[in-house]
């Protein structure tokens, strides 16, 4: 989990699956833990409406005074969020923005996470896919988008080749490391057991990293939604990417914000409902964080 | 020799050169334009590294780069520290942090346009909002780490504050830090490049634009192979950095 | 889990021929670590013979040799006469952090070894109760092993172990991740245990204490590149009740006798 997540976090999780030493006495049982992850929402919910009233206000107090005719206040960007919504502007520019997004991200997820189970199995595939992965998670392959017209035009399939070129190196490399990373000690066991190597990947190694592969899920459809937004900035003028840059060319700037805060939020919920089925399917024991 | 023992002998990195032969064979006989062979890719980039457009540029783009990430090291460490050490900041901010952290920032690009004008300010900016807010959270992370019996310890031998932030918390945090800096150089590097194209006036942005709308595919690869290996080395060097502070980083 | 007793080697058909055979096994690992410098070992049949050693001095990387996860560097194993190419079935090991898998609960953990025999669900889960129940883990069996103490989870691991009903069962340091009051009880537990079930224990420990209290047999290893140092046989009976042990004559001498043996090799 290299991009998103504190570095530490891959090692976190090694020591949360690995018995730790110190655990003596049963853990409480689920019921009690559930009333105490409810408290903590509870007093959460006091804290994050402050968090947003303090930066949502401090927007419209910059946008009032006015720091710039380019930067509208809070209030004017939710009126024209309304009024955009009521006209069916998202309605139409999503349309035509989220499907090159699936297409993409469900290409990667198959593909992508193919390729990196069979680098986690194989060390001929490891060899020659690794570095080119290591490379390419490190390299601005933002660059490269422009490039797409000539292959594809000024098409959704281009879009998607965007989506796709962005989203795939952090998934495949998560799917690597998931397999990588299975207890060295649980494949004892499984071949102390007389398991064969298939049941060493089907009921070890895959199960232990599942986790793992839809966390990079999570990590390439982030990067999914900037290589869209990219694609429809640079090369094809539709979607939501076209509804920001033809209000700020008209210098409708509340209605470019409305936009950009519709994308960025349509984001953030995608992600963190993402976030919260993978605590709940894969890892019951972190569900409070 | 079996297979696995025969790859434990290559060295991992030379399948890159796999690669570039599978890529030069299509460029030779796969009759793509858009592909040209990688010799004369090679070629042309050791060319293009000694142009004067080329040296501007990259003058131009380490300038932006290095002013993003200065602005971001500046803001998100400190930042990250006050998250780290003070619970009000940290439930403040953790949730526009945690936004902005995974949010297509690109979207942004566009508005920081008429607001800073179409020019470096702007890629500057794009660098700093690509790369601060790995370094506030793997910063607040560090911070966290440093167990509370050390900072006990230290408060046991009468240490002050000062001298618990100093000589305790930052050191203690010192393996995260460096992490999430070369985290946020990975980022920022991104955030030029991306900046740049979507303004297409400036830098690389300039070169890519120009390359591509004369159809000069060997001198468009030619740059992002060398933009790649520029990101890699700079990555690299700070994975360095980090992997000598790395000794301590289990045992804390 | 009352008088019966351990079989004596003086009754069993097998007498003399030792279950376990170690024969000049060295092993040298890929990063230049000698960890083991010619040990040749017999382990007797139906005995729990004890390999005790400082921490790092090879215990485990003999133990996995015997076991077949890994091969020697020179020498070989044998287990009732046949060489050791690969793990099976008549050894069943224990593990130092228990390998039971996370997302599985204590019954599919239990069934586990069976499991991966290909035994149908309702036979393995029948097996996996029975043994639930001999370890003391009865009422957990829905719980994952994230809910369990490090005894409860070590209990769990046991029972793997005896599942697949193997005759060699090895424990490499299985109490150690455990507080001293449960690692008394589980060494109680597996005393009267073993009363139960016959088996040859190969069992791996760093505490003088634990290795005089449980072995038939304690075998000394110097610390790295590891050698057989010397070999010792309390000659404590383990067949009254476990919480006698403690207080024979024999137990107290010989931990001492261990311990002046070991000091030496700590300057
Ligand atoms: N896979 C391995 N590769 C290299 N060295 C190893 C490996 N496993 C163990 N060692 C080394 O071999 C020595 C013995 O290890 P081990 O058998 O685990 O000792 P013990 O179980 O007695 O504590 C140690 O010095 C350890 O570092
Ligand atoms: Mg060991």
């Amino acid at each position: 989990m290299t991009q998103i997540e504190p570095s530490r976090r891959t090692e976190a999780d090694a020591a949360a699956l690995a018995p730790a030493a110190a655990v003596a006495g049963t853990a409480p049982p689920i019921a009690t833990e559930d009333g105490v992850i409810g408290a903590r929402s509870d007093a959460g919910w006091i804290w994050q409406l402050a968090s947003f009233v303090l930066v949502l206000g401090a927007w419209e107090i910059a946008g009032r005074w006015p720091i710039s005719l380019a930067f509208p206040p809070f209030s004017r960007v939710m009126t024209a969020l309304v009024e955009m919504t009521a006209a069916g502007d998202f309605t139409h520019a999503y349309a035509i923005t989220l499907p090159p997004l699936v297409v993409g991200v469900t290409v990667v997820g198959v593909l992508g996470v193919a390729l990196g189970i069979a680098m986690g199995l194989s060390r001929g595939f490891e060899w020659i896919g690794m570095p080119l992965m290591v490379v390419l998670q490190t390299a601005p392959i933002a660059a490269l988008i422009p490039l797409l017209t000539y292959f594809y035009g000024v098409s959704a399939t281009s879009k998607t080749a965007a989506v796709i070129l962005l989203s795939a190196p952090i998934v495949v490399l998560n799917s690597y490391r998931g397999i990588r990373n299975t207890n060295a000690s649980l494949i004892d066991m499984c071949r102390c057991f007389l398991g064969t190597r298939l049941q060493q990947v089907t009921k070890i190694m895959l199960p232990h990293a599942s986790g793992m592969i839809f966390a990079g899920l999570r990590l390439g459809i982030s990067a999914g939604f900037i290589g869209v937004v990219l694609a429809e900035l640079l090369i094809s003028p539709t979607g939501i990417g076209d509804l920001i840059s033809y209000n700020r060319s008209i210098a409708r700037y509340d209605k470019m914000f409305a936009a950009i805060v519709s994308i960025l939020a349509l984001a953030t919920i995608t992600l963190s409902v993402l976030q919260r089925l993978e605590n709940r399917l894969f890892r019951p024991d972190h569900a409070v964080s | 020799m079996t297979p696995r023992s025969l790859l434990d002998r290559v060295p991992s990195g030379l399948s890159l050169v796999v690669w570039a032969a599978v890529w030069e064979l299509i460029g030779r006989f796969g009759g793509v334009d858009l592909i040209p062979p990688m010799s004369s890719i090679a070629v042309k980039a050791v060319e293009i590294v000694q142009t004067d457009s080329f040296l501007e540029a990259l003058a131009v783009t380490a300038q932006a780069f290095g002013i993003g990430m200065a602005l971001a090291i500046v803001v998100g460490i400190p930042l990250g520290v006050a998250m780290g050490v003070w619970r009000p900041a940290e439930k403040l901010l953790n949730v526009w942090v945690n936004i902005f952290i995974s949010a297509p920032l690109t979207a942004l690009v566009p508005a920081l346009m008429p607001l800073l004008g179409i020019g470096q300010t702007t890629v500057i900016a794009t660098v700093f909002l690509f790369a601060v807010w790995v370094l506030v959270i793997d910063t607040q992370a560090g911070i966290r780490h440093v167990g509370s019996s050390l900072v006990d310890m230290a408060r046991l031998f009468g240490g002050t504050r000062t001298q618990i932030f100093f000589k305790v918390l930052l050191p203690g945090a010192l393996p995260e830090i460096l992490t999430g800096l070369r985290l946020a150089v990975v980022r920022g590097v991104k955030g030029v490049v991306i900046g740049q194209i979507i303004i297409a006036l400036l830098g690389f942005g300039e070169l890519f634009e120009l390359y591509l709308q004369n159809f000069l595919m060997e001198e468009f690869w030619a740059l992002v192979f060398v933009v790649f290996a520029l990101a890699f080395v700079l990555v690299e060097a700070v994975g360095v950095v980090e992997r000598r502070f790395d000794f301590y980083a289990g045992s804390r | 889990m009352n008088a019966m007793t351990r079989p004596l080697p003086a009754k069993s058909p097998d007498e003399g021929t030792p279950i376990v055979r170690v024969e000049g096994v060295a092993m040298r690992y890929a990063s230049g670590v000698t960890a083991l410098d010619g040990i040749d070992l017999d382990f007797p049949r139906g005995k729990l013979t004890t390999l005790l050693g400082p921490s790092g001095c090879g215990k485990t990387t003999l133990l996995k040799i015997i076991a077949g996860l890994i091969r020697p560097t020179a020498g070989s194993v044998q287990v009732e006469g046949r060489p050791v190419t690969g793990p099976g079935p008549e050894r069943a090991l224990v593990f130092q952090d228990f390998a039971l898998l996370p997302w599985a609960t204590v019954l599919r953990n239990v069934a586990f070894g069976l499991e991966l025999r290909g035994t149908p669900k309702a036979e393995r889960e029948a097996i996996a109760e029975k043994y639930i129940r001999e370890v003391g883990l009865s009422g957990f069996e829905n719980q994952y092993p994230n809910q369990l103490s490090g005894g409860m989870r070590q209990r769990a691991g046991l029972a793997r172990a005896l599942t697949v009903n193997s005759d060699i069962l090895m424990m490499d340091e299985p109490f150690s991740a455990v507080d001293e009051q449960m690692r008394r009880k589980l060494q109680e537990d597996l005393l009267s245990l073993l009363q139960v079930e016959q088996k040859t224990v190969i069992f791996v420990t760093h505490s003088i204490e634990e290795a005089v209290y449980l072995s038939d047999r304690i075998v000394l290893l110097s610390r790295r590149p590891s050698r057989v140092s010397a070999i010792r046989d309390p000659g404590i009976p383990h067949d009254g009740p476990p919480d006698q042990i403690r207080r024979d004559q024999r137990y107290l001498d010989t931990v001492d006798e261990i311990w002046d043996t070991l000091k030496q090799y700590l300057q």
